[in-house]
């Protein structure tokens, strides 16, 4: 950890009545592409707009390598984000939208032009410099907003959905160029986003918000393999969870009991231990065998009958109905063999336990 | 014959559309018309007789000819220019006020500044010339000022109100972030963006002011501050000088001249937007 991390303590925000975030705690380390995950009106745009310094909060510290910008006037900050609409000066060309702020911060002209030209050439708009933001392309516009803001050189670039209004293909595109540019720049990103997949890809840290709280946060590997709750599991991807309670503990194991199967989970791999929970398996990481008889040995299994087969390309999706009545999802992948099995088809769903999770219910 | 009625069947909204042009201009063709005339004697100003027409240049050389017209046309002026400043700044100030900031009694106050619109103006200035009464404020140039002020600033709110209704509030805080303070923000991103509206706003109060007869004839009292509609309707009473209909003339032909400008500003704008993208 250097010194220039991004500390938020405490904090606490409310709107009226409504608590938008509620007594957060984090830390964002210096450089890195963090990503604040989670469900439109969790807090995580209010959480961004109180380190610009757009909101203020009601209780709590916001330091930036040591210094307290709690209170800080958001022109006085070294932080500079990017808007979700972008809110370019469309009076302005795009050379004079970028070079905004270090006019502001009084850069002398030369300097000035040498620095936007090389940002612009960054973001690939180094022919457009004299154009007015509505003469471009949504995805132009896109990075010139981010031009504008990393001209600054800030300690912290925030971007607030920044790719909500691309279409999916250029999103992709752009996924990788932000990532790119941060590599290259090795500015702190803090990415506010709703879409689990945009936080995957590019954060090396992803903090997943819930009602104005942190419900988890890690690398993105790490939580996706084994969440720390429920809304966890299926906000990041899909989970089957099926619910479970628990019986015992032997051998470095939990034994559960669902719906009358004894399945075990390792002790490693349980956020609870006791009373009643939720078994989770990734539906990738589901088997489909003929029978009970054809499940490879040390692999937990239950009965089911196939309702639905959906071929993808990648990979086939089945929904497998369990003898309690909730349907499982099962992704087989392409690999070759052609082995569909039908609707109507009684199957034997197995699982390593290594690779399924218990978690609270 | 039928060829004619099939073709006046396939362009009766056209006709229609020329007959209300003329409608509409034909007054104003008659006032430029007569600036070109000199009439018998001053009961004649407004007759329209080709037989007696007699052209002369002698309205447009000697605008001032006719006594007090000048004095009347520059008090207009005057008037209309300091109302419309002051009536611009305060317009202004409140539509800021009222959609940018939410405060008690914002509601009232934006139902409340409509009210001058909506009252008819016989009774506003029946009430206005009360009130200065009641104050015992004399009569004459500031009366007429505050009068105009009163009901330009509600033209001004609504056009201003508009315009930065549409504006993203985000540019504000885009421009804070990017290091403006808040007067930076307001002077550099805001008021370009607003100014056409303002402009607007402006022309709008000055021709508002200018041309504002009922009000201004309670409110100037018995003084001789003596507006230029008021000097017509005063003249009226003995015989119109025919420097009016040159006066008018001008008038008409300069906001023409705005009207055009503007459409060519518009279109020209568009025209390179086109071009570039």
């Amino acid at each position: 950890m250097t010194d220039q991390d991004l500390c938020i303590e405490n904090v606490t925000k409310t709107f009226g009545g409504f608590t938008a975030v509620d007594d957060l705690t984090l830390t964002i380390p210096d450089g890195s592409f963090f990503a604040l995950l989670g469900a439109s009106g969790c807090g995580k745009t209010t959480t961004l707009r109180m380190v610009a310094g757009l909101e203020e909060p009601n209780a709590g510290r916001i330091t930036l390598g040591g210094l307290d910008i709690t209170r800080m006037r958001p022109y006085k900050r070294p932080v500079n984000t990017v808007f979700q609409s972008y809110a370019l000066f469309p009076h302005m060309s795009v050379e004079d939208n970028v070079a905004f702020g270090l006019r502001r911060k009084g850069e002398n002209r030369a300097e000035t032009r040498r620095k936007v030209a090389e940002m612009l050439d960054l973001v690939q708009l180094g022919q457009y410099g004299s154009r007015r933001p509505a003469q471009l392309s949504g995805g132009q516009q896109q990075r010139v907003a981010l031009a504008r803001a990393l001209v600054n050189n800030p300690e912290v670039l925030l971007l607030d959905e920044p790719l909500g209004a691309l279409d999916l293909k250029l999103r992709r595109q752009m996924q990788i160029e932000l990532k790119r540019i941060q590599t290259e720049v090795g500015i702190t990103f803090v990415h506010v986003t709703h879409d689990q997949e945009e936080a995957m890809t590019m954060a090396d840290t992803v903090a997943v918000m819930q009602a104005g709280r942190i419900e988890q946060l890690g690398a993105p590997a790490e939580m996706y393999e084994f969440p720390a709750s429920a809304f966890v599991a299926n906000f990041l991807g899909q989970s089957n969870l099926i619910k479970a309670e628990v019986t015992g503990q032997a051998d470095g194991h939990v034994t559960v009991d669902a719906h009358g199967n004894r399945l075990a989970v390792p002790a490693g791999r349980c956020r609870v231990t006791s009373g009643t929970a939720l078994l989770g398996v990734r539906p990738e990481k589901l088997h489909l065998a003929d029978g009970p008889d054809a499940v490879p040995s040390g692999h937990a299994a239950v009965q089911g009958v196939v309702t639905d087969a959906s071929f993808t390309g990648v990979s086939t999706q089945y929904l497998v109905r369990a003898p309690w009545g909730s349907e499982l999802t099962v992704f087989v992948p392409n690999s070759g063999i052609a082995n569909p099995a039908l609707p109507g088809t009684e199957v034997a769903v197995h699982w390593s336990p290594a690779h399924s999770f218990l978690v609270g219910s | 014959m039928h060829g004619f009625w099939r073709w006046l069947a396939e362009k009766w909204v056209l006709l229609l559309g020329f007959v209300l042009l003329a409608y509409l201009f034909v007054p104003i063709a008659v006032v430029m018309l007569l600036s070109f005339n000199q009439p018998a004697s001053r009961n004649t100003t407004y007759v329209l007789d080709l037989e007696t027409f007699q052209f002369t240049w002698n309205n447009w050389t000697d605008m001032c000819g006719a006594a007090g017209i000048c004095d009347s046309l520059l008090r207009s002026i005057y008037v209309g220019l300091s109302a419309t400043v002051i009536a611009t700044i305060l317009g202004t100030l409140i539509s800021f006020a009222l959609v940018r900031y939410r405060f008690i009694g914002r509601g009232s106050t934006n139902t409340l500044i409509f009210l001058p619109m909506a009252t008819p103006e016989i009774v506003m200035g029946t009430s206005l010339l009360t009130l200065f009464i009641g104050l015992q404020i004399p009569m004459g140039f500031l009366t007429i000022l505050i009068a105009h002020v009163m009901f330009c600033i509600s033209f001004v709110v609504v056009t201003v109100k508009a315009r930065l209704a549409g504006l993203d509030p985000r540019l504000q805080e885009a421009a804070m972030d990017l290091y403006a303070t808040p007067w930076q923000a307001f002077r550099l991103v805001i008021l370009p963006l607003v100014l056409p509206g303002i402009m607007a706003a402006a022309l709008l109060a000055f021709s508002l002011s200018f041309d504002d007869f009922i009000i201004t004839n309670f409110v100037t009292g018995t003084s001789d501050y003596t507006t230029f509609p008021m000097f017509i309707w005063g003249s009226n009473l003995r015989g119109i000088p025919p420097q009016v209909n040159a006066i008018a003339t001008a008038m008409f032909l300069i906001s023409f001249a705005f009207v055009i400008a503007g459409q060519l500003r518009t279109r020209r704008r568009s025209a390179r937007r086109a071009a570039t993208s």
